[in-house]
């Protein structure tokens, strides 16, 4: 005789296990009139996480602006989607995999990637572009090497595998993400505007299908992990990371694309976070509908599996879909021709109820409305993060040995290096249509069988954040919206990744606050809404909180290949600066690295010099006048000058720093809203008078020439010294793995 | 001139290899999927990259006991052209078609980049587009591309004119450096013996289209369009 398997009995302490505080366990018993049991204790468990709800977060992101001409789908959806002409959409977000990809680097970063393209997929684009902003802890931390060789390993196996290109990203480091690296991955895919796929469940009597693969007991409670700050013990969580197959994603993408040709599909959505939880309580809340559910029709990898498992999973490749009532075999056809699971596993009924049955008997009986109508929202208490006092340049010493020899110091180190060790590890070339890959100011990607293209870029600068969370949150976007300028594209919209510290700490709160109201000014001010996102709180470790990094992904289109530039310089073209150099060392790269020091208040983000200076960049861009563009951020002038010589194998004659500022604050300062570009001779007048005219201050800086960097009064140091200086580190960091 | 594409599970390089074969031919190839029981009468065949069934056994050894295999193996011994790209490199080798095996990458990485190649025998329905010697700039995009093969093949292959391409330095050197993968002798790309078979790690598809900045492995699709016929 087979035992009949014991559930816990419910009370408040279990609920705690969950996740769920005290005030929300009440609320639950509230709103039932009862005692839940297991299932439907998991079920508000999930529901209600940060991770699902929002709840620390929603009153602030409603302030962010979400609407253009061109947005065709703000956030809500599994995605965000913009009209980009000739009848195309595209269809993107970001999200992060933060907590598992610290526990279990390979799996983790991997499954982030699988669930990224899920989101895009399920709206009916074909994804073509993936980006992957990294953030780990200091090098010389015992975790570091470790995490970064799974992460990378892990965004590869999946994205190289199931075949759409890997074409960007970031790497830095810092110790304050030494427990709690964040792992961020972006998809860009491409849908005609008038196929796009939502989520919003409707007609009663209509089937509810499950494709995909099979459920298992991975990930159960992924969300309420994703929702908790980690501690010493969080190694015993590696039971709650999932496990990823992009074969059988790949599969589930063409069957899925293959299915969105007919008109059978009423609506989608991928089972992610909180897996069958949260995609049916989702699909039925948008559309008002009730959910009947047969949970032993759900195909399962193991026997024996209990409701509050099956509700609870987070197996990967698994999508929901409502059909026509009738289009099943159809549908049933394609996805076993992917040799892919296909069942019917439910009905939408008027109910407004969640009814889950398993071995014939009732699972959970939930109304829907008011479970997601109820969902807490927290406005918790913040502090705004204090202001620090500017640092003059004069009160940071100059390099010791020369402007060119700091340069080369600071290729060397780990935020500035070359990046190639990582993105040769990603296929960044399959679909035969990047246009410009990882390495440049913003990926461009083309869209197929056409002449256009969408640029991809992902930004922040975290001790920016960290020091003023709201200069920092304008100027994460405002160089989102430069990178994508400096080769060429519109900017159109961006997604966002909110990764913080525990918001229940009011500094943290603060920092949450401060951040997203200067990406609002900063959307605003550029035309540049935000149309999906994702947050990630508690990133901490026993009370230690990351740098606040509001990760943004920005689109632009590109509407002539022919027309878009990249940061390559060439020989005989003449080197201008766009934009002031005041000389900004607070929070610098070079006051780090060289001096040791993270002080200082950040540059300062004018958001009407952005928009001038952008506007002129490109416009002069599409004249034909630019002959190469890159964007100035991170460590300043030189570094800009030294990448654009390097990526063209070519040298550059500058001249002095002017009077006026100290020479190391005009090279290595951080002042905001600049471009260096690189012009043809017989286009120098022309692009001068067009500076003049829009008021946007120009100035020149030299010539590529030659083989070797030059500065008056110093020794000249090779690009190819360059080139071998800033390749060394991330290879010699990596071979002691 | 017709060509057959065959689609496998999680074959990811089909499109892009359509793409070139039609930029080529004019005209569309077919798709075959890998269940099909029939393959159409066709002057060529291609085995596209990507990972079939997701090597994760050995890459390409599923694809190899897929039943479209038999008839592409009885085809190839009739003198049908068949190129296999990367993964299709793999399973040609998996399948008994050409010698040798593709181990894991001697990093031990999957590895994306632009290497150069050297065109070992210009004289093959593929390699005819090429002189011989002459080096040309080609993408890989690999984990398993470490071409190992017994010393007694390898001789015979050298001896015999089949090795079709070698990993080289930009002037055309053979060097360690040069080879991404630590294949065998720098090989990138072999003929069978009736040398109407090629299998290559390189991907030529990615590297046909003048709007992506470089056309050197166009010249391998034209030389098949000119030596199949229209």
């Amino acid at each position: 005789m087979m035992a009949a398997r014991r559930e816990p009995a419910v009370d408040q302490k279990l609920a705690s296990g969950m996740g769920l505080s005290a005030e929300e366990y009440a609320r639950i018993l509230a709103l039932l009139g009862r005692t839940p049991n297991l299932t439907e204790l998991g079920i508000f468990s999930a529901m209600w996480s940060e991770h699902c709800s929002y709840k620390s977060s929603k009153k602030w992101l409603k302030t962010l602006p979400t609407t253009a001409p061109w947005v065709i789908c703000g956030p809500g959806e599994n995605a965000g989607v913009i009209d980009i002409g000739q009848g195309w959409a595209a269809i993107f977000k970001m999200e992060s995999h933060n907590h598992p990809s610290f526990i279990e680097p390979y799996q983790g970063a991997a499954t982030g990637v699988g669930g990224i393209l899920r989101d895009v997929f399920t709206m009916g684009a074909r994804p073509i572009a993936i980006m992957d902003p990294l953030r780990f802890g200091a090098p010389d931390h015992p975790k570091t090497r470790h995490l970064v060789a799974g992460v990378v390993a892990g965004i590869g196996g999946y994205g190289n595998c199931i075949g759409v290109p890997t074409v960007g990203g970031e790497c830095t480091f810092h110790p304050s993400y030494n427990g709690n690296i964040l792992v961020n991955a972006m998809t860009v895919g491409l849908a005609r505007a008038d196929r796009i796929f939502y989520s919003k469940a409707a007609g009663v009597g209509n089937p509810v299908i499950y494709v995909g693969s099979k459920t298992g007991r991975d990930g159960i409670h992924g969300a309420t992990m994703a929702s908790a700050e980690f501690d010493e013990r969080s190694e015993e969580k590696r039971p709650t990371v999932q496990v990823g197959d992009p074969f059988t994603e790949k599969l589930l993408l063409e069957a899925c694309l293959e299915l969105m040709a007919t008109d059978a599909i009423v609506a989608i959505q991928d089972m992610g976070a909180a897996g069958l939880t949260s995609s049916s309580f989702e699909m039925a809340s948008k559309g008002g509908v009730g959910i009947e559910i047969d949970l032993d029709r759900v195909p399962t990898r193991e026997p024996g599996m209990s409701a509050y498992e099956l509700m609870l999973s987070e197996s990967q490749e698994r999508m929901l879909m409502i059909l026509e009532a009738g289009r099943e075999p159809e549908a049933e056809a394609i996805f076993r021709k992917w040799e892919l699971d296909f069942a019917v596993i439910g009905r939408i009924t008027d109910s407004g109820r969640m009814i889950l049955r398993k071995d014939g008997q009732l699972a959970a009986d939930l109304e829907i409305a008011p479970l997601v109508a109820s969902a807490p929202e927290y406005e918790r208490p913040w502090t705004p993060t204090p202001a620090r006092a500017p640092l003059p340049a004069a009160a940071v010493p100059g390099p010791p040995k020369g402007m060119l020899e700091a340069l080369a110091q600071l290729l060397d180190t780990p935020d500035l290096c070359s990046k190639r060790w990582v993105w040769e590890q990603y296929d960044h070339m399959v679909m035969a249509d990047t246009a410009q890959g990882p390495g440049g100011d913003a990926a461009v990607v083309r869209i197929h069988d056409s002449n256009r293209a969408l640029a991809i870029t992902t930004d922040c600068t975290p001790r920016y954040v960290a020091a003023d969370p709201v200069m920092g949150g304008r100027q994460a976007v405002a160089e989102s919206w430069r990178n994508l300028t400096a080769v060429g594209a519109r900017p159109l919209a961006i997604t966002d990744c909110m990764n913080f510290g525990n918001p229940q700490r009011p500094e943290i709160m603060g920092q949450f606050v401060g951040a997203i109201q200067g990406m609002g000014e900063a959307c605003r001010a550029l035309d540049y809404p935000v149309v999906s996102g994702n947050v990630s709180l508690y990133n901490e470790t026993s009370g230690k909180g990351i740098q606040p990094t509001p990760a943004i992904g920005g689109v632009g289109l590109v509407e002539d290949l022919r027309r878009s530039v990249s940061l390559a310089g060439r020989a005989g073209l003449a080197i201008y600066v766009v934009g002031e150099t005041r000389g900004h060392l607070g929070s610098s790269v070079y006051l780090r690295e060289l001096w040791g020091s993270e002080d200082g208040a950040p540059p300062p983000v004018d958001l009407a010099a952005e928009r001038r200076h952008g506007d002129f960049v490109r416009a002069q861009i599409l004249a034909g006048h630019v002959g190469a563009c890159h964007d100035t951020a991170d460590g300043g002038l030189l570094v800009a000058v030294a990448e654009m010589a390097i990526a063209g194998g070519i040298g550059a004659h500058l001249q002095a720093a002017p009077a006026g500022v100290p020479a190391h604050a005009f090279w290595f300062g951080e002042d905001q809203a600049r471009y260096v570009l690189a012009i043809a001779p017989d286009h120098v007048a022309a692009v001068t008078a067009a500076a003049a005219k829009a008021n946007v201050p120009l100035a020149a800086l030299g010539r590529f020439t030659g083989t070797a960097l030059t500065l008056p009064g110093e020794t000249a140091i090779s690009v190819a010294e360059l080139r071998r200086r800033r390749e060394a580190w991330l290879p010699r960091y990596m071979g002691q793995a | 001139m017709k060509a057959a594409v065959i689609v496998f599970p999680a074959s990811n390089c089909d499109r892009d290899i359509q793409v070139a074969l039609r930029q080529s031919m004019g005209e569309e190839p077919i798709m075959v999927w890998h269940r099909e029981g029939t393959l159409p009468k066709v002057d060529l065949i291609v085995l596209p990259g990507g990972f079939s069934y997701g090597d994760y056994l050995r890459a390409g050894a599923m694809a190899a006991h897929s039943p479209i295999m038999r008839e592409v193996v009885a085809r190839a011994g009739r003198g049908v052209p068949v190129l296999g790209v990367c993964n299709g490199f793999q399973i040609l080798a998996e399948a008994g078609l050409l010698p040798g095996v593709l181990m894991r990458n001697a990093t031990l990485k999957f590895v994306c980049r632009d290497v150069h190649l050297k065109v070992e025998a210009a004289n093959s329905i593929f390699t005819g587009g090429y002189r011989p010697q002459q080096v040309l700039r080609i993408p890989i995009a690999h984990a398993d591309g470490n071409y190992f093969a017994d010393d007694r093949t390898l001789d015979e292959l050298e001896d015999e004119g089949r090795i079709a391409f070698r990993y080289c330095e930009p002037d055309g050197r053979i060097s360690s450096e040069a080879n991404p993968n630590g294949a065998q002798r720098n090989i990138a790309g072999i003929f069978n013996k009736d040398r109407n078979v090629l299998g290559l790690m390189p991907h030529p598809e990615r590297a046909a289209d003048p709007a992506l900045g470089n056309t050197d492995g166009r010249a391998l699709f034209d030389h098949l369009v000119a030596s199949l016929g229209p």
